[in-house]
């Protein structure tokens, strides 16, 4: 019998081989879920990390809150957030977290004969066209921002993101920070309770509200903004200064980030201080638990992050995100310490692929 | 009794026995299928029930359904301006996807050359072909600015000046809100109405008719006293089918409502629905209130719907009994 190793027998051998080969593969995948605003990102660097190292990452946007549900419920190695969870919060529920890129957000509007760049806001009255309060695109307060523009008695269509997003979380918070009426009748949230204004779903909903719509003003994402081609407006930021948005004014808001004195990387990046800072952005975040049951997959995880940092800045560029400071990466890496397997020792030694 | 006849008629007897054996097990599976639906049904209720429970408890029930605050800031949440929206877009679809349905469907059967009938009625189907996705993505990007350029301006300058009902046709024209998201539903529901009511109309016998044009009604008067009289139960069904189906209508009406949680006068405004809040707001909710709360939304719709079911149910069982009496 051993000397006839019939044809098909073989081929079984072939397929328990394949079979054992692709259950290698499966465990060489790691899986992520939550904020959909760096879903680009994320799957353009797991596309170039499974080319060089083989080992997948599986990347769900269900949304930011999905994340947050998934990694409490362990059904993922890690998740993503766009809002940070505070200190208390993250200690609660045994989590750690730390930011991969950084992306900023641009104001749109749509008045005819505007072009991109021509016309300058600043947050109180951004504020006060959210709140209701300025209705019609002549207002004084937007005259005396804009002496060289012919404005129209237009009404204002004010456009707001209409499904729960970190997008509509970094937008309000920078209005809570510019303006105390914005505080007090709204605050801050993924979601708000909007005085005035049109919901879109999505970026692209809101883009094309604001941008078919007569009068609409609107808020999203630079990169979906540059895409498409969007008006944006130049921005006052906390020091005066009238902005373009760009890379750079995004990247200043990061570097001016005083990540070591935020308690467990609680620290959004609107109205930051300098000069050359673009007001409203905010870095997206990693969720994954302090104690892991299984260190190799949440080395895996760190494996990717840190290949990430090092390797993965121009390809956020090219999609519009900033990538971190190297004095920034050096601390969230530090904390990195903090994720412990079963015996108490950390997951990641330090040495990423 | 010879040994052929005796064995005949075991052979008879055994394959009745066989049959009854069948039948029973095809009586129980049958009744197994129509006990998983009710078991279904049972469970989307108790857990929409326990999901539902913290805001109903936190707030009251009746608290919950008649408050307009949805705050999701200081975690205060009530159902009103998306009870509102459901009911009023369903409405203002009804008004406008009736008469058209029965409109199309009294031409298809009565009217139409017959080289027409088939053409027609197909196109009218393959409506109801179409993802609801589709029709959001083409309600928001050529349907809305056309309502904005030409259909509000001329409504807000002629009703809208009107002293008293003005006010339901005030404010900018936008594009967007309750109006426009009530056309797309409008249109959406047209295809279900009308072949539901062209399917009706044909089941009456042309002798009715044929004596009724014998007697010399017209046209009009066969469709009003002969037809629809006929067919009445049949086309209530089809209203209301067409009803559950706008009551509960998510995408299409996600991307032109306009997503606010405000009641506002006009129906040219933005507002929302039951099922556009919980498609927009159901990934980002952040806290068991939140969460809760849009359970507790996703219930009420499930009451409305029944309670539009039964009525319609009701209003069938008085047609027949009126039709018997």
């Amino acid at each position: 019998m051993e000397q006839t190793l019939k044809p098909h027998r073989i081929a079984l051998l072939g397929i328990a081989a394949a079979a054992v080969l692709s259950f290698a593969a499966h465990a060489a995948e790691i899986s992520g879920a939550g904020a959909t605003f760096p879903y680009p990102i994320y799957a353009k660097w797991a596309a170039a990390y499974a080319e060089k190292t083989g080992i997948r990452m599986n990347y769900q946007s269900i949304g930011s809150g999905g994340g947050i549900a998934q990694i409490n419920a362990r059904t993922v190695d890690f998740g993503a957030s766009d809002m940070p969870l505070k200190p208390e919060v993250l200690e609660k529920d045994g989590l750690t977290q730390f930011p991969p890129v950084v992306g900023g957000e641009v104001m749109v509007i749509n008045l005819p004969g505007v072009q991109p760049g021509q016309m300058t806001l600043d947050g109180p009255t951004i504020a006060n066209i959210y709140l209701g309060k300025i209705t019609q695109w002549n207002d004084p307060a937007i005259a005396k921002l804009n002496p060289d523009l012919k404005l129209p008695s237009t009404a204002i269509a004010v456009v707001h993101r209409s499904d729960g997003s970190g997008t509509t979380f970094i937008f309000t918070n920078y209005l809570s920070k510019v303006s105390p009426d914005w505080k007090a009748q709204v605050g801050e949230g993924t979601s708000v309770q909007w005085p005035v204004g049109l919901g879109g779903k999505g970026n692209e909903g809101v883009s094309a509200i604001a941008s078919r719509t007569g009068g609409g003003i609107g808020y999203v994402e630079y990169a979906y903004a540059q895409q498409n081609k969007l008006t944006y407006t130049k921005l006052i930021n906390s020091e005066g200064a009238a902005l373009e948005p760009s890379l750079d004014v995004f990247q200043a808001a990061a570097a001016h980030a005083d990540w070591k004195a935020a308690p467990r990387f609680y620290l959004i990046l609107t109205n930051q201080p300098g000069k050359d800072t673009w007001p409203i952005a905010g870095a997206t975040f990693i969720l994954m638990h302090q104690k892991q049951d299984n260190p190799e997959r949440a080395r895996a995880v760190l494996d990717f992050f840190a290949w990430a940092y090092k390797n993965g800045g121009e390809m956020a560029k090219s999609l519009s995100y900033v990538p971190m400071p190297p004095s920034a990466v050096a601390i969230f890496m530090d904390s990195w310490k903090q994720i412990v397997g079963p015996d108490g020792k950390p997951v990641w030694d330090g040495h990423g692929s | 009794m010879t040994v052929e006849t005796a064995g005949v008629a075991r052979i008879a007897v055994e394959k009745g026995r066989s049959g009854a054996v069948g039948d029973v097990v095809f009586r129980a599976l049958t009744f197994l299928f129509a006990l998983l639906v009710l078991l279904i049904l049972g469970g989307v209720i108790v857990s929409l029930i326990i999901g539902a429970w913290p805001a109903l408890r936190t707030f009251g029930f009746f608290s919950f359904v008649f408050t307009q605050v949805w705050n999701p800031v200081t975690q205060q949440f009530g159902a009103l301006a998306p009870i509102y929206g459901t009911l009023v877009t369903s409405a203002i679809a009804m008004l406008i996807g009736i008469p058209v349905a029965f409109g199309i469907a009294v031409f298809i059967t009565e009217i139409c050359p017959i080289w027409l009938k088939r053409p027609l009625a197909t196109m009218i189907e393959l409506l109801a072909a179409i993802p609801s996705i589709i029709y959001g993505i083409w309600g928001l990007f050529v349907f809305a600015p056309f309502v904005q350029q030409y259909i509000q301006p001329a409504i807000i300058s002629t009703l809208g000046q009107i002293p008293g009902i003005g006010l339901l046709f005030a404010g900018p024209p936008l594009g967007i809100g309750i109006l426009t998201a009530g056309f797309i539903l409008a249109i959406m529901v047209l295809p279900f109405i009308s072949s539901i009511m062209r399917d009706v109309f044909e089941t009456v016998p042309p002798m009715l008719k044929e004596s009724a044009y014998g007697l010399g009604a017209t046209r009009s008067e066969v469709v009003w006293r002969v037809v629809l009289p006929y067919t009445r139960v049949g086309v209530i069904g089809g209203i209301m089918l067409g009803l559950g189906r706008a009551l509960g209508e998510t995408m299409a009406v996600t991307f032109v409502i306009g997503n606010a949680h405000r009641i506002s006068a006009s129906i040219l405004q933005p507002g929302t629905t039951i099922s556009a809040s919980l498609a927009n707001e159901f990934t980002e909710a952040f806290g068991d209130l939140y969460r809760s709360s849009l359970i507790a939304l996703g219930f009420i719709l499930f009451i409305i719907t029944f309670i539009v079911l039964a009525i319609a149910k009701i209003m069938l069982l008085r047609l027949q009994n009126q039709a018997g009496s």
